[in-house]
Order: C-alpha cells, then structure tokens, then sequence
C-alpha cells in the first residue's frame, strides 16, 4: 500500500470545499457551539470574546485559552477553528497541537507582527485569512492560506465593509480575466501578488480557494447579500450571540444563506426572530478601531 | 440524461464541473420538485449533520427515499453522502436516508491534522491507482452481505456498491481523475435501460 500523504495543499483547501454554502459562527463557549450546531453552522471559530465585545474591552487580544477550545472541541462534532493574531506562529503551532480543524490569522486579535504574517506552509493544519482586496487575497494564498475571507469590519453588525471588500475582490477577477495574458505581469506589480496567481485567476475566473464573507453579517438579509454578491459561504463573528434571539437568528442566517436567491424564504426565515445585534455606523470608528487595516 | 445533485451545500461545483466535462446535465435538487425527471442522484461532500438537518426540513429525506423506494434512483454519496445513505451511524448521528446496508463511523480518521491523500487502488477502475482525498472522512466499519467493497484502506473498506448505490469515503471531484464520475454513469445508464 502506497504512503498516506498528510497535511498537502488539497487536503487544506479540500476542507474549504466542503464548507462551502454554509455558515461559520462564532462561539466563545461549549453551550454556544452546540446551539450553532443545531442551527446547521458547518463550523464554529472558537474565541475567548465575540469582536464586539473585542472593541469594547480593548487591551491586547490573543489566542483563545486552550482548556476553552478543548471544550468547545469536544462539544461538537462540526469542525472547530480558533484564531490566532497576525504573525504569532508560536499561537498557530500551539493550535495545531490542539488539532484544531482550521487556523485563522485573524486581524481581530491584535497583531504581533507588524512586517510578516505567518508562514502557513510549514503547517499540517490549513489557514484562512482576510482580505480587503484580490492583491491582499492573492498574498495570503501564497503565504499557504487555503482559504480567503473578506475582511469588511468585525464586531459591528454594519454590513458596508463586507460589501466594500467582497466588490472589490470580484471587481477585480473581472479586470484580471479581461486583461491579455501578455500584460498580466504589470497587474500583478499593481496588485503586489505573484505573477503565477494572478494568471491562475484568469484561467480559473475566481480565487483559487473558498472565499467566505466575513465582518458585519447581522441578519438573514445581510447574509443572502453576501451569496448574492458571490460569497461562497459566511462568517458570522458577533451577529449571532450579539442579538435578542442567538438560536433563532442562527437558525435564520443558515436558512437564508442556502436559499440565497429565494426572496420568499428569506422574507419567512426573518420573521419574528428578536432584534439583530446593534450595529456601529463607519464614521464613528477612529482609525484604531479599524481592525480590517491590520495586516498587509 | 439528466443527474441531480443535492445542493445544500459543500462540493457541489467540483462534481457539476466534472458530469459537465463528462458531458452529462446536472441539475440542483433543493426541494422535493427538484427531482423529477432525474435518473440518478450525486450526495456530495459536505457537513453531513447541516446537509441531513436541511434535506430532512426541506422534505428532500422523504421524496429520496420515496423514489429509491419505487426503484431504480442510482445513488453515490461521497463522504458526508456515505454517511447519510447509511444504515447505521456511529456517533452523533444526522437525519439520513439509511439506503445502505452499512454502519459508518464519523470523522473516524481523525481531525483535519490527520486527513490525507492515498494513491487507491480500485479494481474496478483498472490498474492504474486512483487519487484518493481523504477529508476528516468517515471509516465504514460494517457491510452487509449484499454490499460489495470496492477498496480499502488499511483493510478497511473506503468504497462500496448495493444494487443502484455507490458510496465512496474520498472526494473523487476534488481531483482531475474523472473515472469515478464515468463508473457512475454507467452504472445510471445500465439501471435505466433494465427499467425500460
């Protein structure tokens, strides 16, 4: 019998695959991650504070404790992911050790690399990351994430970043896929993103991983919005245990990000299920409360 | 002819780019009305509790059974498919179609860290091995007598076939070998002309 091989790219990404339509919420315990579960979350992020309440502690935001995770792993049978802050590869190999599903190098802990991020192919366990553009998404990739979320902006149920980002990844494939092949190299220069990437978007026409939406999903609508834009799933950070009813907003957001393109089910699925998180208006947010400029 | 995939979610583009290279319509199946007229039916990777939890609300568990009741509706799950065209499940166990005689054990390989790529040897298919990904994938720990391995792994069985079902623990439409997707359309091809 031929070697098992572990730990290779389409192990990685393939996992992103499978969770493809779904929904990933947020959960910071083992009671949470189970009502996610029974909602139909395809995942949790396991967390010590949900981003908004992040923002609202201030101080510096780290890997969750370990005992935490643990439960939270032990808890469901859906896979478990847990962040990590920008840079920190001790935290991700600590995670590993965990054996945690999948590692976010998230930029709503606080960063501890201001230069780098981490590098992901010396990992088993595979990466997501954020990014606000195809040029940040692209550098992540060959970083070794094995899947991409749009950054948008965690903790405030305003759902305007998300869109911003997720636009201008999609606006930007466009503009890859309509340019000669021949002038790709000073898109990539524009991009600041491996040549051999950016032609690999235009054979492909999307990003070569599972992109999610991420940061500022807060009802059944702002999720549907998301697919419709071309989201392949969502992450749901505060919206869920943020609002009135966290089991019947869960069970909503599920619902709506399958039947994206049915206005009806969304109409039905957001009935009468408690008041949405509230949400924080950009304007109000100093440049140090913006964490979707974290990391480069 | 006319496939149907149950697209709740997971690795339905993968399995829709492969039938379409192969030549072969797949249509989406979300709700019972999906089905008609479909001559054989794809369950993909996925999460197998959220994609049972959603076909059991949306009505899919019961028109899939009725029509595997009435006869020849060929079947291949792939993973999560695997697990929910089950018989037995160990573990925390999600709403399911239970076609097969069979008991399947959940994520029994292990956690991501432990999820791997194995050239497979599968008869058959013919000599040449056939890339196999293993994704936080189920272990078939029991078959019944009229369920037929088709490959192992470490002595334990990874695919099988009963009657008009296929069930394979890999992600055959994650990788360019498209031999899998043909072995099923045969298989869809043959069930329907002996019904006709």
């Amino acid at each position: 019998m031929a070697e098992r091989e572990v730990g290779t790219f389409k192990v990685k990404s393939g996992l992103a695959e499978m969770l493809k339509g779904g929904v990933i919420m947020d959960v910071t315990t083992a009671e949470q991650a189970v009502i996610a579960e029974k909602a139909g979350a395809v995942a949790v992020m396991a967390l010590e504070r949900v981003p908004a309440d992040i923002r609202q502690a201030g101080g510096v935001a780290r890997m969750a404790d370990p005992k935490k995770v643990k439960e939270i792993m032990r808890a469901v049978s859906i896979p478990v992911m847990a962040k990590v802050r920008i840079g920190h590869f001790v935290e991700a190999q600590v995670l590993e050790a965990l054996e945690v599903d999948y590692i976010d190098e998230s930029e709503v802990l606080t960063p501890a690399d201001e230069q780098f991020h981490i590098d992901k192919w010396s990992f088993k366990v595979p990466f997501v990351c954020g990014a606000r553009d195809l040029g940040e998404a692209l550098r992540r990739i060959a970083e070794g994430a094995a899947m991409i979320r749009t950054k948008g902006e965690p903790g405030t149920g305003n759902v305007v970043e998300a869109v911003r980002h997720l636009r201008a990844v999609t606006g930007q494939i466009r503009r890859v896929v309509g340019t000669p092949t021949a002038e790709l190299a000073d898109m990539a220069k524009e991009l600041r993103a491996p040549l051999t990437l950016v032609k690999e978007v235009k054979m492909l026409g999307r990003l070569p991983v599972v992109n999610f939406s991420a940061g500022g999903v807060a009802s059944p609508a702002d999720a549907a919005l998301m697919m419709q834009l071309g989201a392949d799933g969502i992450f749901v950070g505060s919206g869920i245990f943020k609002s009135a009813n966290p089991a019947a907003m869960a069970r909503a957001i599920v619902r709506a990000t399958l039947h994206y393109q049915d206005a009806a089910v969304i109409a039905e699925v957001s009935e009468d299920i408690g008041e949405a998180m509230p949400g924080l208006e950009m304007s109000t947010l100093t440049p140090a409360d913006r964490m979707q400029d974290r990391g480069y | 002819m006319k496939l149907g995939i149950i697209a709740i979610q997971g690795d339905v583009r993968e399995h829709g780019a492969k039938f379409q290279a192969l030549g072969v319509e797949l249509v989406i199946v979300r709700r019972p009305r999906d089905l008609e007229g479909v001559a054989g039916l794809v369950i993909p990777g996925g999460e197998s509790t959220t994609i049972g939890m959603l076909m059991q609300e949306y009505g899919l568990v019961d028109a899939v059974r009725e029509r595997a009741a009435a006869g020849g509706l060929p079947i291949w799950g792939t993973c999560a498919g695997l697990i929910l065209m089950a018989a037995e499940v160990i573990g925390p166990s999600p709403a399911r179609l239970g076609l097969v005689d069979m008991t399947a054990d959940r994520n029994a390989w292990g956690r991501q860290v432990s999820s791997f790529e194995v050239p497979l040897q599968v008869p058959v298919l013919g000599d040449r091995p056939f890339p196999a990904v293993f994704i936080r994938a189920p272990r078939i720990r029991r078959i019944g007598l009229g369920v037929t391995a088709l490959a192992s792994v470490d002595g334990q069985v990874v695919m099988a076939e009963a009657g008009p079902y296929l069930v394979s623990a890999f992600h055959p439409e994650l990788t360019e070998d498209k031999r899998m997707h043909e072995y099923f359309i045969t298989k869809v091809k043959n069930c329907s002309a002996m019904l006709s």
